[in-house]
């Protein structure tokens, strides 16, 4: 990714995360991997100003409590969260997932490859393409700015 | 790509255009690279029955008559193309450019390398993320 700021995977099944962890670990991917189980906590990593903004955001599907879909309507109905691009990683080929999630605007959908090799073959594709790709500065600046003004003014 | 549909390319300038087409054609992407060279022609593409809908589209953002974020805010609030991914390709590397253009769920920011060689290989790149990459292949 072009920043060094973290990649936050939003997943539940244990195993797949350490699949994320080792490919990126292998491919010297050097962001932090923050890790969330589901909608519902990847929320409150969002929301905790204490957290580093993430540049990126890999997105399970089919997840208990809040799933993706319901996650990304949230997220790109609020004005602080939408910024971020969100690639959809999941098992689900189901045209209708596919469709939901475009139309919710993600940055990317990928079928997680079942083999290893593959599966690093992808998360080296998507490193370079958001390494390739700009990302926003996130509003940290704009932020700080605004508090500097209405601590001047 | 992933799918043999067309590549909506909505840029202004000739010879970035021309650029465009030629490192297409050198890469052997599939599908028809088809040119607008405004957000307005852009959308009147689009909305026409007779044309296919593309698999992508590569937004310039400094255009004339409609311009690419201006494009992108009429874009993402019709129901029917806001599923269509949005990758600017652009020259400016303006903060706010980038924010903005995030802020309306663009699926890629990419600043034109002026070298036509790095120009070739940005693109092969996003072709391979977008041959990876499903696409919503669903009827309009």
């Amino acid at each position: 990714m072009r920043s060094s700021k973290p990649v936050l995977l939003v997943e539940d099944d244990s195993v797949d995360a350490m699949t994320v962890k080792r490919a990126f670990k292998d491919l010297k991917v050097t962001n932090p991997l923050a890790h969330a189980i589901n909608g519902e906590e990847a929320l409150e990593y969002l929301r905790n100003e204490s957290n580093e903004r993430p540049c990126v955001i890999l997105l399970d599907l089919n997840m208990p409590k809040m799933n993706g879909i319901e996650f990304l309507k949230v997220v790109k109905a609020d004005d602080e969260l939408r910024q971020t691009p969100v690639v959809v990683l999941t098992t689900s080929k189901e045209e209708y997932d596919i469709v939901r999630s475009f139309e919710l605007s993600v940055a990317g959908y990928i079928v997680k490859p079942v083999d290893y090799k593959n599966f690093v073959e992808a998360v080296r594709t998507v490193d370079l393409y958001w390494m390739l790709s700009e990302l926003p500065e996130q509003e940290v600046g704009v932020k700080d700015a605004n508090f500097k003004a209405s601590v001047v003014g | 790509m992933r799918t043999s549909k067309p590549v909506l390319l909505v840029e202004d300038d000739d010879v970035d255009a021309m650029m465009v087409r030629k490192a297409v054609d050198e890469l052997e992407i599939a599908g028809p690279l088809t040119r607008v060279t405004n957000g307005e022609e852009a959308l009147a593409y689009l909305r026409s029955e007779g044309n296919e809908k593309p698999c992508i589209i590569f937004l310039d953002l400094n255009m004339p008559r409609m311009n690419g974020a201006e494009f992108l805010k009429v874009v993402k609030a019709d129901d029917t193309l806001k599923r269509v991914p949005i990758i600017v390709l652009t020259a400016s590397k303006e903060q706010c450019d980038i924010v903005s253009s995030f802020d309306l769920c663009v699926a890629g920011y990419i600043v034109k390398p002026v070298d036509y060689e790095r120009f070739v290989q940005a693109l092969k790149t996003i072709d391979l993320y977008w041959t990876l990459s499903e696409l919503p292949n669903g009827r309009w």
